[in-house]
Order: structure tokens, then C-alpha cells, then sequence
């Protein structure tokens, strides 16, 4: 008790001063980043809280490839800086980063990863008319005003968006599964799950099928089988969940424990090793989901790009790592066209790309900053997954 | 006569510079947008820990639903802007109204329930909350309210602010105020003495949860977007911190509070993760070797600063003569 | 009908999970009255480290005895550094800290281990299904339910048969005057903390290779849920503590299944006020008068 008493004074003020220390070193830090002759590109990634895994991939892919770009001497003869900035997966976060990003001098900003946090920090950069490219933000909202009917001028994405991804699944699902009663499983705290999941009904039910169950769950959820018993009762043919793999495993393996052995689809949030053994090798068959590309494609730049991510950070690549290797080449490109760093010429250059070949497919943008790119479906196959086919949505 | 004056004309002297070197830094480019948002912020934060620590430090409750009340003004002011196309003032009025009511609504039953209970309670309450928003899709569901009208500026951020510590201030002193903290030190003997104790716990609580409202108010129209998924609760330990570290029952200590974390959380940005740790550690320390924080319940008011002098003033006479 | 049954066994395996953790909690409850926040990192500590050792080459049993004795010891520590000094001084305070080492745990873990989500490897447990007349159970289902009995037997035995156990029902009934006739009060209270942390491994080991999934978050909800199970079932009381966490997963169980899912977590924090005010002693609980 004593020694408690005694030292705790000691210990309160030790703990203080780590505070302060802790925040002025990371305070110093800061400036390093400040040095004169490269070319800087904002990258505002969630690097912590809830959605840190898709922004640490991200952001994985944009480091690789500005790294592969300096190595090959840079763009217009300056190396590329990406000052990365961890918006923590909060929308105020994902502001207050483009702010200091805009206040340290970036031409060009890539991210962030999310649908919410690049609607946050948009605001900031149109502003300063400084360009924002979303890496996996796939609601059309984003890149353009549903309000106003008009485009954003200062946002473009790599990423296919909601309505391509939920149109390509709900043709393959009723034209060739000939699957006709879906039921539909979304995280209801996830804009991108409900939007997936509302596209997908529109497009299903225009087609002529019928969605006989819809469940939702919240991101804290562990235990599924309840809805899952629910949705066997209405015995539909198939089950649509489009949500993140984290969860999209513990759903799998839950079903298959209850005896469902339906097909079940879903949406590029499923591409992650960790699918697999969250849900289990041998539950992983009769699953399909659209993704932006295919680790089986045989593509020599595909191939190219996934030995270096391989290589470097010791596990295959997901599309998250895919679209953000994109984004780094395709900003280079976007320079290079510009003949200059000017934030202005690098978005009348982005205006203007066409056919950059990338990772994800060939990309050109429509009228309203979306790519006009294919998607790809793959099958898992005992927790393997394989490539069925590449479909262009219509528009 | 002036002497009797001379404190409140002096703060207002103080308060008038300190808004106005922000306003010219402002105006005059000499501030970031990136120093301009925490300024912001900080504001917002000091309404929101100002008005918790009169529910936890000045009634002796411990809610942990500040998260929810805020997320409440926020969606209601939104509501009113943005789909209704009304003015921002009614906004506020209509925020703050609504955060008030959900605080009667949560109050009523649960302050019944002592401290440790409430706590659970009102953290089950923010949930609710949040998965309710979730679910209403006049509110845009997950993906929240956005194009909200931007109109907080510095103004309006620093009258609320100032507002806000004035009505907790003049809550605290008046008769009211004491008899909450008549039932803070001992509920029991505060009833024996005729203290209604459920009408001043309820009447605390909904004047702290009408205050988050409007700190709710003020984010969404500064930061245009609001999503369910923002008002959970690390929200609220944000603000709890702000409040244990300047001290249960001080409100110059929440200020205080508030402005030294959102400056840490500023710097700390980078390292998010470390930011968390050393939070939680600055609250074990805090509640186990000060429980009553950096201040305690003291208040940092003219009288210190006269005292201050006084001291000096001595100091320096001493000196002198000798 | 069959849906019915198969519901409510979802609610019993799920139950009998909030179960297992709730038994920890309502020990260290009843004996300090303090909402022990910090009981679901506890048990997220635990599932590391049985994953950790898992991932060593243990087996199933030496890698629960592992994480079960680390987190004694952890536990132990806990309220010595970060109860002990201020229960007495204030109950607020003492939430406070609790709250505080809860989210200490949980970012530390983070800074160290990162958010990514880990599983156990396939074969810890070697899993099967059963189908009875059509409802499906795994013998993970039988494994937590089985476990959670034997806890429960144990931990009465431990409470109402041993020295030990009388000292902790002194100490929870009144410290003060324990102290008086010679309970060593402090170490009573580490001993229970080195128990319930000890049960918090354990379901937390058993609740990461029920789910298979291990993160730093994992606790929050489990740990408030256990807690509402806590106070359903008398907080305090061991047998209530495992009644309240089944009748618990069951209700959420039947919320979710037949078109709440959205509101599981409300449903469980409407009950939690509801008993509160309705019977607070919960349902197995003892009357207790407030002390003056």
C-alpha cells in the first residue's frame, strides 16, 4: 500500500511525460517528410481502426508501385513521395488528413479506401482543387452528386462500381446457374454491403427472380445461425453476402455446419487469403464472387505484380493491394500526359486516359469518373479459387 | 461599483481577444485548414466534455451515452437542414431538443439504477441508438447523411462554446446545481433533507445530453457527412478521458481537458494505436492516483489569478524591504 | 417446428457461451462489486495465447492450461495495480480504471499483433456434425456446454466447500467486518480474480475455436453480454450466472431468428435495464438490502 502511495506520484508524472514525449516525437516526425525535389502524393489510408486491413493493403499496393516507378527513375525526372497519413477509418479523420495533406504541398491525393471516408475528405480537396483518386470507394455516389446530377469534378476511382458488380452476378446467377429464389445477407453498418445488396435485389427481380429472404447483422456479430436457420426455412436457391470476408468466413462455416449446401455469392470484399481459413478449406466450394481481377489470371504484369507483393510482404495480394497498385501507376501516368506536377494538368490528364492497362483491366473513364472496366467472376473450389470468366456490364 | 464589475468585464475583455487572434489567423491565411479543423474541434470537445462532467463529475452519475445523444442532435439537425431545407438555428434548437428528450427517455428509468448499472445502461443506450439509425433509411441507413450545409464556422463554434460553459456554470451555482451536488456526495442524507433526488439527477442529465446534442449539431455541419457508425463508443471515451484528465467536477478542467487531448490527438495522429494506449494508461493513472484529476475540483477562475498575484505581489514586497 | 428447435438450440450454444464467461464475471462481482470491464479482454488474452501455444506445437489441454494460468496471473495483476488502491476511495474512479485497463488491453494487443483477424488451425478440434431428427449440433456445441457444467460444479464446490470459498462468500457479504474476524481481505480478493481470470482463458480459448476467429476486439461484446447474463441471473450467484447467460442466448437466438437480427443487441440491453428495475437481485440472486 505504501509503495504505491509513494511511487505513485512518480509513476503519474512518468506517465505524462511519456505523453508528451510520445507526442512530440510523433509531432517531429511529421517533418521529415519535408524535403524538396520529388513529386507528393497524399496517401490518406485507414491504417487503423475497424477497416485497417483494406486500407493497409491499399496502401501496400500504392508503396510497391511508386517504389517500382522510382526505381525506373521516376516521372518527369523526379521521384514520387507518397506521404501516407493513417485516417484511422473515421470520417473526421479522413478530412482532417486531406487538410494537412493540402497543407503540406501534395499535387495529387490517392485514397481513401471506403465509400464514407472519401465522401468526408472530398469537401477539402474540390476545394483546393487538388484530385482525389479512390482506390475501392464503389458507391456511384462518390464521383458524382445524385442530388445536384452533377459529376465531381476533382474525384475519379480504379475500382468498378456497386451497380457493375451486383448487375455481373445477377446475370451469371439467373442466365447460367439458372438459379431463380436468392436470399440476401448484408452488414447493415457497411454502406457498401447495403448498397451491394440493394443493387443486386433491383437487378435480380428485373430479371424475373425473386429474393425470398433478406437478413442483415452488425459488424460485432459472431454468431450467425440464427438468420441462417431463418433463411433455410424460406428455401431460396442461392445465398447473396455481399460483406467482408471477415465475416463472410464465420457465415460460410456456419452455414455448412447447419447443413446449407447452397451456392453461396458474393463481392470483391471476399478476396482474402484469410477467407479461407476462416471459413474452412472444405466448406469453401460451391461459393462465387465478382472481384476486380484474379490471382490465377496468367497475365505476365498480372503475374509481375503479384511475385513483388509476394516478396515483400509475404502474402498474395487482394484486390485491395491490386486497385492500390493501380492507382500508384495510373497517377504516374496521369503525370507523365501532364508534362507537370500541376494538380489542374493532372486531372485534365486523368480526363483524358484511355486504355491504361492495369492489374485490374483495362481502364478508361464515362462521363461520370467511373472505370469502364470487365469483372471478373471466380469460383472457390475447396477453398481455391478459380477464374470462370470475365464479364463487361452493361451501362 | 467597478471594482464589483471589474472580474466579469475583464473575462469578457479575455474572451474578446481570444476570438478575435483565431478570427484574424483565420481570415488571414495564417492558419492551416488543418489547424482550423481542430480549432474546430476542440470546441466541439469542449462542449461534449463540459456537459459529461456534469453528468459524471457534478452529479455523481456515470453515463456512458454521451455518443448516443450526440449522434441524436447530429441526425435531428441534419434532418432539419438538409432534408427539410429549414435555417441552421432551427437546427440547433431542434437537436439540442431532441438529445434533451432522448436524455428523459434514458434517464427516467435507468438513473434509478446506481452508478456502475447506469454505466452499462446508457452504453447499451448508444448502441441502440446507433443500430436504430442504421435501420431507418430516411436517415440513409449505414451510409449516414451527407451535403449537409457547412455552415459552422468560428463564430458559431466559439458563441456555442461560450454558451455552453456559462449555462453549466450558472447550472452548478444556483440552487439547482447545489442540490446535485448534495446528491453526489450522498444521495441518501440529500433526500432526507428534501432533495428531490430523481428530478436533479434527470434534470443534469438531460441538460448534459441536450449540450451533446448540440456538440452533434455542430459536427454535422461542419464536417457536411455523418454515418451511425462514427457516434460509437470510442466517442464517448474520447470524452471521458477529457474529462478524467481535467478533473471530475472541474469544468475549467474539462476545458482544459479537452483542449490538451485534442491537441495530443493532433500530434499523435501517426501512431494511432500508441494514441489509444497512452490514453488508457492516462486513465488508469488518473483514476487510481488522482481520481479526482489534473485539477481536481478546482477551478481555474479570476480569484486564482488575483490570488496568483497576491502571492507575487507579496513575494516581491518582501523582497524589497528587505 | 423443427425451425423452432433448431433456434433454440442456436440460443443454447450461444448461451452456454455467455455462460462460461459470465460465471468469471459474476465472481468478481459479487465479491468486489465492480464491473470488472476489462473480464472480456481477459478472455481475448486468453484466446492469444492459446493460439499462441496451439501455434508452439501444444495440444489442446496443455495449450488451455497455458493461457488459463497466464491470465490468472494477469488478472491478479489487474486489480492489484488497478483496482486495489482505489475501490475503497471511489466506485467511479474505480469504473474508470477498469475502462481504462480494458482499452489498454485491447490496443496494446493491437499495436503488437495488429487488428487482422487470426484462426486457430484446422484440427485443434477435430469437428464434427450431428444431425438429431434434423436440428444440427457439433461437438463444438457439446464441448462449451459441457465445459461450462463442470465450471459451474467446480466453482460452487470451491465457493461453498472450502475454506477459501468461505473467506471469498465473508469478504462479498461484508468486507469490512471479514477483516475483522481475520479474513485476509486483499488476498481473498486476488484469489478470486486468479479463478474468474482463469475462466476467462478458458472461454476465451473455447470461444475462438467456436467462432474461429481471434481479435483484438473479440472481448467488448462477449464481455457486456456476460455481464447482462450476469445480472439476469442474480449477480453473484454461479447456477444464475449460467441460467441467465442460456435464457439470454436463447432470447437473442429467437429475436435474430425470426426477424430481429438488427436488434439482438438492443433486445439484450432492454433486458438488462427491464431486470434492473423489475428485480434487481436478478433471478437466482439473494435479496440485499443497500447498505446505509
Amino acid at each position: 500500500m505504501k509503495f504505491w502511495r509513494k511511487r505513485g506520484k512518480a509513476l503519474a508524472l512518468l506517465t505524462v511525460l511519456t505523453f508528451v514525449f510520445g507526442v512530440f516525437a510523433a509531432g517531429c516526425g511529421d517533418n521529415a517528410a519535408e524535403n524538396g525535389d520529388t513529386i507528393k502524393i497524399g496517401v490518406n489510408y485507414e491504417l487503423s481502426g475497424p477497416v485497417a486491413t483494406y486500407g493497409t493493403s491499399c496502401k501496400n499496393g500504392i508503396m510497391l508501385a511508386f517504389e517500382e516507378i522510382n526505381k525506373d527513375g521516376g516521372v518527369l525526372g523526379k521521384d514520387i513521395e507518397g506521404l501516407v497519413q493513417d485516417n484511422k477509418s473515421q470520417n473526421r479523420e479522413a478530412r482532417n488528413i486531406a487538410e494537412k495533406l493540402v497543407s503540406q504541398g501534395v499535387v495529387a491525393v490517392i485514397g481513401p479506401a471506403t465509400t464514407g471516408n472519401v465522401r468526408a475528405a472530398e469537401p477539402v480537396l474540390s476545394k483546393a482543387k487538388i484530385t482525389l483518386l479512390a482506390t475501392a470507394a464503389t458507391a456511384p455516389e462518390v464521383t458524382y452528386n445524385e442530388k445536384t446530377k452533377k459529376v465531381r469534378d476533382y474525384v475519379f476511382r480504379v475500382c468498378i462500381i456497386d451497380p457493375d458488380q451486383s448487375q455481373v452476378m445477377s446475370n451469371y446467377i439467373f442466365d447460367e446457374l439458372k438459379l431463380k429464389n436468392g436470399a440476401i445477407i448484408v452488414d447493415k453498418d457497411n454502406d457498401y454491403s447495403v448498397g451491394l445488396g440493394r443493387t443486386f435485389k433491383e437487378f435480380f427481380t428485373a430479371k424475373g427472380g425473386k429474393i425470398v429472404a433478406e437478413e442483415g447483422f452488425v459488424p460485432t456479430d459472431t454468431a450467425f445461425k440464427p438468420q441462417l436457420t431463418s433463411i433455410a426455412s424460406k428455401k431460396p436457391d442461392f445465398i447473396y453476402i455481399p460483406a467482408y470476408y471477415n465475416q463472410v468466413g464465420l457465415i460460410i462455416k456456419q452455414a455448412r455446419e447447419l447443413g446449407i449446401d447452397l451456392p453461396i455469392m458474393g463481392a470483391d470484399g471476399w478476396d482474402s487469403p484469410k477467407l479461407v481459413s476462416l471459413a474452412g478449406e472444405g466448406n469453401l466450394s460451391q461459393c462465387y464472387f465478382t472481384n476486380h481481377y484474379s490471382i490465377e489470371d496468367p497475365a505476365e504484369h498480372i503475374q509481375n505484380f503479384i511475385n513483388a507483393y509476394k516478396e515483400k510482404h509475404d502474402t498474395t495480394p487482394d484486390a485491395f493491394a491490386a486497385l492500390g497498385y493501380d492507382a500508384g501507376y495510373l497517377m504516374a501516368e496521369a503525370i507523365k500526359q501532364a508534362g507537370s506536377a500541376d494538380p489542374q494538368k493532372i486531372q485534365d490528364a486523368l480526363l483524358n486516359i484511355k486504355d491504361f492497362e492495369g492489374v485490374t483491366g483495362k481502364l478508361s473513364y464515362d462521363e461520370k469518373h467511373n472505370p469502364i472496366k470487365e469483372v471478373s467472376i471466380i469460383e472457390m473450389v475447396d477453398g481455391k479459387q478459380k477464374l470462370i470468366k470475365k464479364m463487361q456490364p452493361e451501362h | 461599483m467597478l471594482k464589483k464589475y471589474f472580474p466579469s468585464i475583464l473575462a469578457c475583455l479575455a474572451l474578446a481577444v481570444l476570438f478575435t487572434i483565431v478570427q484574424v489567423g483565420i481570415s488571414g491565411g495564417l492558419l492551416s485548414g488543418y489547424w482550423i479543423t481542430n480549432i474546430y474541434l476542440m470546441g466541439i470537445n469542449i462542449i461534449l466534455a463540459s456537459s459529461l462532467n456534469l453528468i459524471n463529475g457534478f452529479t455523481g452519475e456515470f453515463s456512458l451515452g454521451h455518443a448516443g445523444f450526440m449522434a441524436v442532435g447530429a441526425f435531428t439537425g441534419a434532418i432539419v437542414t438538409a432534408n427539410l431545407g429549414l435555417p441552421f438555428p432551427l437546427a440547433i434548437i431542434a437537436g439540442m431538443l431532441a438529445a434533451a428528450i432522448a436524455g428523459v427517455i434514458v434517464g427516467l428509468p435507468t438513473l434509478r439504477l446506481r452508478g456502475d448499472y447506469l454505466a452499462i445502461a446508457t452504453l447499451g443506450f448508444g448502441e441502440i441508438v446507433r443500430v436504430v439509425l442504421m435501420n431507418i433509411d430516411y436517415v440513409g441507413g449505414a451510409s449516414g447523411m451527407m451535403g449537409i450545409p457547412e455552415v459552422v464556422n468560428w463564430p458559431i463554434i466559439f458563441i456555442s462554446v461560450v454558451l455552453s460553459l456559462l449555462l453549466i456554470r450558472n447550472f452548478i451555482g444556483s440552487s439547482h446545481g447545489r442540490a446535485c451536488l448534495a446528491v453526489r456526495e450522498n444521495d441518501l442524507a440529500a433526500q432526507m433533507m428534501g432533495v428531490n433526488i430523481t428530478y436533479y439527477k434527470v434534470l443534469a442529465f438531460v441538460i448534459g445530453a441536450a449540450l451533446a446534442g448540440l456538440a452533434g449539431v455542430l459536427y454535422a455541419h461542419y464536417y457536411s457527412i455523418i454515418q451511425p457508425k462514427e457516434f460509437s463508443f470510442m466517442l464517448t471515451f474520447d470524452v471521458l478521458v477529457m474529462v478524467m484528465v481535467g478533473g471530475l467536477g472541474s469544468l475549467t478542467g474539462s476545458v482544459v481537458g479537452a483542449v490538451l487531448l485534442t491537441t495530443a490527438s493532433a500530434f499523435l495522429q501517426a501512431i494511432p494505436e500508441l494514441r489509444m494506449v497512452l490514453y488508457a494508461l492516462l486513465l488508469i493513472v488518473s483514476a487510481v492516483f488522482r481520481p479526482q484529476g489534473l485539477l481536481g475540483e478546482k477551478e481555474i477562475t479570476l480569484r486564482t489569478f488575483e490570488r496568483w498575484g497576491g502571492v507575487l505581489y507579496a513575494a516581491l514586497n518582501r523582497k524589497q524591504t528587505e | 417446428m423443427q425451425d423452432l428447435l433448431q433456434q433454440l438450440l442456436n440460443g443454447l450454444s450461444q448461451g452456454s457461451i455467455y455462460a462460461l464467461i459470465a460465471v468469471g464475471y459474476t465472481m468478481i462481482y459479487g465479491i468486489i462489486q465492480l464491473i470488472n470491464f476489462a473480464h472480456g479482454d481477459v478472455i481475448m488474452v486468453g484466446a492469444y495465447v492459446a493460439l499462441g501455444a496451439v501455434l508452439m506445437g501444444f495440444g489442446f489441454i496443455p495449450s488451455l492450461l497455458i493461457a488459463m494460468l497466464v491470465c490468472a496471473v494477469l488478472g491478479v495483476l489487474i486489480e492489484r495495480v488497478a483496482y486495489r488502491r482505489v475501490r475503497p476511495v471511489s466506485r467511479l474512479a474505480a469504473l474508470t480504471s477498469a475502462i481504462g485497463v480494458s482499452l489498454f488491453l485491447e490496443y496494446t494487443m493491437m499495436y503488437f499483433l495488429g487488428a487482422d483477424i487470426r484462426t486457430f488451425p484446422p484440427g485443434v478440434l477435430a469437428e464434427r456434425t450431428y444431425s438429431l431428427g434434423g436440428v444440427m449440433i457439433t461437438n463444438k456445441d457439446l464441448l462449451v456446454l459441457g465445459t461450462t457444467v463442470i465450471l459451474v460444479v467446480v466453482l460452487q464446490y470451491i465457493i461453498f466447500r472450502t475454506r477459501t470459498g468461505k473467506a471469498m462468500r465473508a469478504v462479498s457479504f461484508d468486507g469490512q467486518a471479514a477483516q475483522l474476524m481475520g479474513v485476509n481481505v486483499n488476498n481473498t480478493v486476488a484469489i478470486t480474480f486468479f479463478i474468474g481470470s482463469a475462466m476467462a482463458a478458458a472461454a476465451g480459448m473455447l470461444y475462438g475455436i467456436y467462432f474461429n476467429s481471434v481479435q483484438p476486439l473479440m472481448g467488448l461484446m462477449p464481455g457486456l453480454k456476460a455481464f447482462i447474463a450476469a445480472v439476469l441471473g442474480g449477480i453473484g450467484s454461479i447456477p444464475g450466472a449460467m441460467l441467465g447467460g442460456i435464457l439470454l442466448g436463447m432470447t437473442e437466438s429467437l429475436v435474430a431468428g425470426f426477424g430481429g437480427s438488427m436488434y439482438r443487441d438492443a433486445v439484450a440491453f432492454i433486458i438488462l435495464i427491464l431486470i434492473l428495475l423489475i428485480k434487481p437481485t436478478g433471478l437466482l440472486g439473494k435479496g440485499v438490502q443497500e447498505k446505509v
